[in-house]
C-alpha cells in the first residue's frame, strides 16, 4: 500500500524566519523521491511537516488526498527514520522493531512472529534478543528500517539515515534501500545533502536552496539540464564562468567571460545584455589537440590521480580555477603540472543560465 | 570500656579489609594504563588528600555514628556509673521500642509513630514525584531556555529562606484564620474554616514543598540527557503521550527517579521542623520522639536505638526501591 503526498503551496515559518517557501509538488504513490540541498535549505523542515511534527504556516499537506491538518505524527500513515536512527537503547532489537505494533495493542505472540518476519527481511535472522548497542552501524540502520516498516506505513520518510556510515557501507546501503523500496512498494521520501545518494536512488529529485524548491526532475535532467545556477553548481561538480551575453539565438548564447567569449546552450532564452553564467562539467573539458568549438587557455596547477579518473586543476585568465577530469577510456594524455594547456569543449555540453545564487564550495 | 574501644578499632579494621579487597582487585584485573594514586598526585599532595579525606570520613562521619551505635547498646547511666559494673552491653533500648520497660505493655505509641512516619513519608514521596516529574520533563525537554531559567530561579530562590521560617509562613497561610481560609469563606466556598493543619494537609504541603528540589534535580538531570529523537520516534510510531512516558522516558530516567525518591523519602522520614510546626495535634513524628529522648529526657542510649530503628527502615526502603527499579547504587549517584 502506497500513497501519494501532495504539498499544496506549503510555507513554514519559525517566527520571522521562513524555512520553507511556497513548496508545491506532488509525490506519486510508490515513488522514491529525494529532497536534495545543503544543510539549512529547509529539506528537514519539509520532512517534519509531512510526518506531522510541524504544521505548515500556510498551505496544506495531503497524503493519499487527505488533508493532514491537525493530525498528529502518531495518527499519520507515515513512518520516519531519524538521522541518528533514535533506536531505543533499553529495548532489545525485537522490541525496537515491534514497538509500533505494541502501542497498537498487538499480542506478544503475534509480535514475536512479526519480529522474526522483519528480521528476515533485513537479513538479521535470529538476532532479535540482542541489545541495540551490540549491533554494528549497518545493522542498526537496518533495524531502524524494520522498525519503521513494521507499522506498515504508506509513506516512509528518511532523514539522511546513511550519513553516519562509512563510504563502502553507504554505497552498499543505497542499493539495499532501493531494493527494499521496490520490495515493499511504498512511497519513500528521502532527505539528503549528498547528491550521489539522491542521483543513484531516486525516481525524482527536488533540489532545494534557502527554503525554495529550485527544480524537480529525475536525476538525469537535474544533472544535465539544470534550471538555475544553484542547481548547476550544487549537483555534481561544475565550472562556472560568469559574464554578459553578447550574442544569443534560440539554440545557443555566447557569454563574454574572463576567458573571452564562450558558447553554450541557451535553454532559458536569455538575450544579449543579460548577466549569465556558463557552466561546463569537468568531464566535458578536453585538452586541445586539433580544432575545437571554443577554447580556453590555461596552465596546469595540480594533477590528482583518483583511480577511475584523473583530476586536473588549472588556472586561467583572472587566476580562475578550473577543474577537469579525464577518464581512463578517453585515450587522452594527462597534461603535466605546469604545462600550458588550451582546453576545449563541445558547446552542446555547456549550458548558459541566468545569474543567481550559487552553492557554496 | 572495652565496647568503646571497638569504636576506634572497627573503622580501622574495615579500612584494612577494603584496602585488601582493592589490592586483590587490581592484582586480578591489572590495568596497565592506570597510574597509581601517588604517581598522579605526587607524594606530598597524595598524603594530604588521604589525611584530609580520612579525617573527614573517620572523625566527622564514621566515629560519631559508631559512637551512637555503641551508645544504643548500653543502659542509661549517670556519668559516675559509666564504665562501672552496671555499664553492660544490652538490647534493652531496642526492646523498649516494642515493649514499654516500666509497664511491660506493648509500646503502641512509638510503634504507631514509626509506622505513621513511614507511611506519610511514602505518600509524600509519591506526591513529590507526581508534582516534580511533569515539571522536570518540561524543564528538560519542552521548555525554552529562557523559561527554564526563570522556572529554576522560581524554584531555587524560596530555598534561601530557612526551613523554620518557611514552615511558619505555611502555617500562617493554612491556619483557621489564615489567608486561605479567609479567601475561601470570602468567596463563599465554605462557611466554617477548614482545619488544614488538623487534618494534616499542612504536613503534606510542607513536606512536599521542603524537598521539591531534591526530587526535581535528579529527575531533570536524568531526563535532560534523553535524546529528543527517541521521544519523537515513539510518537511517530504511534504511541500516545502516556505510552511515550511509560515506555521511553521513565525507563530512561529510572536512575534519577530512584535517586530522587530515596532521598526525598529519607529526608522526609527524618525531618523535624515541618511535622512539628505543620502537623495536626494527633501527629507524632518519629523524629520528634528521638529528639525528645535526646533533649527532654536525656536518654541518649534509647534515642540512639530509636534513631537506628528509623535508619534501618530507611536503608531497607532504599534497597527495596533499587531492587524494584533494577538500578545499582552507583547509578543513582551519577
Amino acid at each position: 500500500m502506497s500513497a501519494s503526498v501532495e504539498l499544496d503551496h506549503v510555507t513554514v515559518k519559525f517566527g520571522q524566519f521562513t524555512a520553507v517557501k511556497d513548496a508545491a509538488l506532488e509525490i506519486r504513490g510508490g515513488e522514491f523521491f529525494s529532497f536534495l540541498g545543503p544543510s539549512g535549505c529547509g529539506k528537514t523542515t519539509i520532512l517534519r511537516t509531512v510526518s506531522g511534527f510541524l504544521e505548515p504556516t500556510d498551505g496544506a499537506v495531503r497524503i493519499a488526498g487527505q488533508d493532514m491538518a491537525g493530525i498528529g505524527p502518531n495518527k499519520r500513515p507515515t513512518a520516519l527514520i531519524f538521522q541518528n536512527l533514535a533506536l531505543f537503547p533499553l529495548m532489545s532489537v525485537a522490541d525496537n522493531i515491534t514497538y509500533g505494533l505494541r502501542v497498537r495493542g498487538m499480542s506478544s505472540g503475534e509480535r514475536a512472529r512479526k519480529a522474526d518476519e522483519l528480521l528476515e527481511l533485513i537479513a538479521l535472522p535470529g538476532q532479535g534478543k540482542k541489545l541495540v548497542s551490540e549491533l554494528s552501524g549497518g545493522q542498526k540502520q537496518r533495524v531502524a528500517i524494520a522498525r519503521a516498516l513494521a507499522v506498515q506505513p504508506k509513506v516512509l520518510l528518511l532523514d539522511e539515515p546513511l550519513s553516519a556510515l562509512d563510504l563502502k557501507l553507504r554505497q552498499h546501503m543505497r542499493a539495499e534501500l532501493r531494493a527494499i523500496q521496490q520490495q515493499v512498494g511504498i512511497t519513500f521520501i528521502y532527505i539528503t545533502h549528498d547528491q550521489g545518494e539522491a542521483l543513484t536512488m531516486s525516481d525524482r529529485i527536488a533540489v532545494m536552496s534557502d527554503g525554495v524548491i529550485q527544480q524537480i526532475g529525475d536525476g538525469r535532467s537535474v544533472y544535465d539540464a539544470p534550471d538555475t545556477a544553484f542547481v548547476a553548481s550544487f549537483v555534481g561538480e561544475n565550472n562556472a564562468f560568469a559574464g554578459q551575453i553578447t550574442h544569443a539565438d534560440a539554440d545557443s548564447a555566447v557569454v563574454q567571460t574572463d576567458f573571452g567569449p564562450l558558447r553554450g546552450r541557451n535553454p532559458k532564452a536569455l538575450k544579449p545584455g543579460d548577466r549569465a553564467v556558463l557552466f561546463i562539467r569537468p568531464e566535458d573539458l578536453i585538452p586541445v589537440t586539433g580544432a575545437a568549438d571554443s577554447t580556453l587557455s590555461s596552465y596546469v596547477t595540480n594533477v590528482s590521480f583518483e583511480g577511475n579518473m584523473t583530476h586536473v586543476y588549472l588556472n586561467g585568465q583572472g587566476a580562475r580555477e578550473i577543474s577537469m577530469s579525464i577518464g581512463r577510456q578517453g585515450g587522452t594524455d594527462v597534461p603535466q603540472k605546469g604545462a600550458v594547456t588550451p582546453l576545449s569543449y563541445h558547446a552542446s555540453n555547456a549550458i548558459v543560465l541566468p545569474e543567481g545564487t550559487m552553492a557554496r564550495e | 570500656m572495652s565496647s568503646r574501644l571497638f569504636v576506634i578499632l572497627i573503622p580501622l579494621i574495615v579500612i584494612a579489609i577494603f584496602a585488601i579487597l582493592s589490592w586483590r582487585d587490581t592484582r586480578n584485573n591489572p590495568d596497565p594504563t592506570r597510574k597509581g594514586f601517588f604517581d598522579r598526585n605526587g607524594t606530598v599532595l597524595g598524603l594530604v588528600f588521604i589525611a584530609l579525606v580520612g579525617f573527614w570520613m573517620l572523625f566527622l562521619v564514621v566515629l560519631p555514628y559508631l559512637y551512637m551505635v555503641v551508645e544504643s547498646f548500653h543502659p542509661k547511666l549517670s556519668p559516675s556509673k559509666r564504665g562501672g559494673p552496671d555499664d553492660v552491653l544490652t538490647l534493652m533500648q531496642y526492646k523498649s521500642f516494642f515493649i514499654e520497660p516500666l509497664s511491660g505493655d506493648m509500646n503502641t505509641i512509638h510503634m504507631w509513630a514509626f509506622g505513621y512516619t513511614i507511611v506519610i513519608s511514602l505518600i509524600v514521596t509519591a506526591l513529590n514525584f507526581a508534582i516534580c516529574y511533569p515539571l522536570a520533563y518540561y524543564m528538560a525537554q519542552t521548555g525554552t531556555a529562557r523559561k527554564v531559567r526563570l522556572l529554576m530561579l522560581a524554584l531555587i530562590i524560596p530555598y534561601w529562606v530557612n526551613e523554620i521560617l518557611r514552615a511558619f509562613s505555611l502555617r500562617l497561610l493554612l491556619a483557621s484564620k489564615g489567608l486561605i481560609n479567609q479567601m475561601l469563606m470570602g468567596v463563599g466556598l465554605t462557611d466554617a474554616p477548614i482545619d488544614f493543619l488538623g487534618n494534616n494537609v499542612g504536613l503534606f504541603v510542607g513536606l512536599s514543598y521542603a524537598y521539591l528540589l531534591i526530587m526535581v534535580f535528579p529527575l531533570y538531570n536524568a531526563i535532560e540527557s534523553l535524546d529528543r529523537n527517541q521521544i519523537e520516534a515513539a510518537h511517530d510510531l504511534g504511541a500516545p503521550w502516556w505510552k511515550i512516558h511509560r515506555d521511553v522516558v521513565i525507563p530512561y530516567a529510572k536512575p534519577g527517579i530512584a535517586s530522587g525518591c530515596t532521598m526525598v523519602f529519607m529526608l522526609s522520614a527524618g525531618s523535624l521542623a515541618a511535622p512539628q510546626f505543620l502537623g495536626g495535634p494527633n501527629t507524632l513524628w518519629f523524629t520528634s520522639v528521638v529528639y525528645d529522648f535526646f533533649f527532654q529526657s536525656f536518654n541518649w542510649p534509647r534515642g540512639a536505638a530509636y534513631a537506628f530503628v528509623l535508619l534501618s527502615a530507611c536503608i531497607a526502603f532504599v534497597m527495596i526501591v533499587l531492587r524494584l527499579f533494577k538500578v545499582s547504587l552507583g547509578e543513582t549517584i551519577k
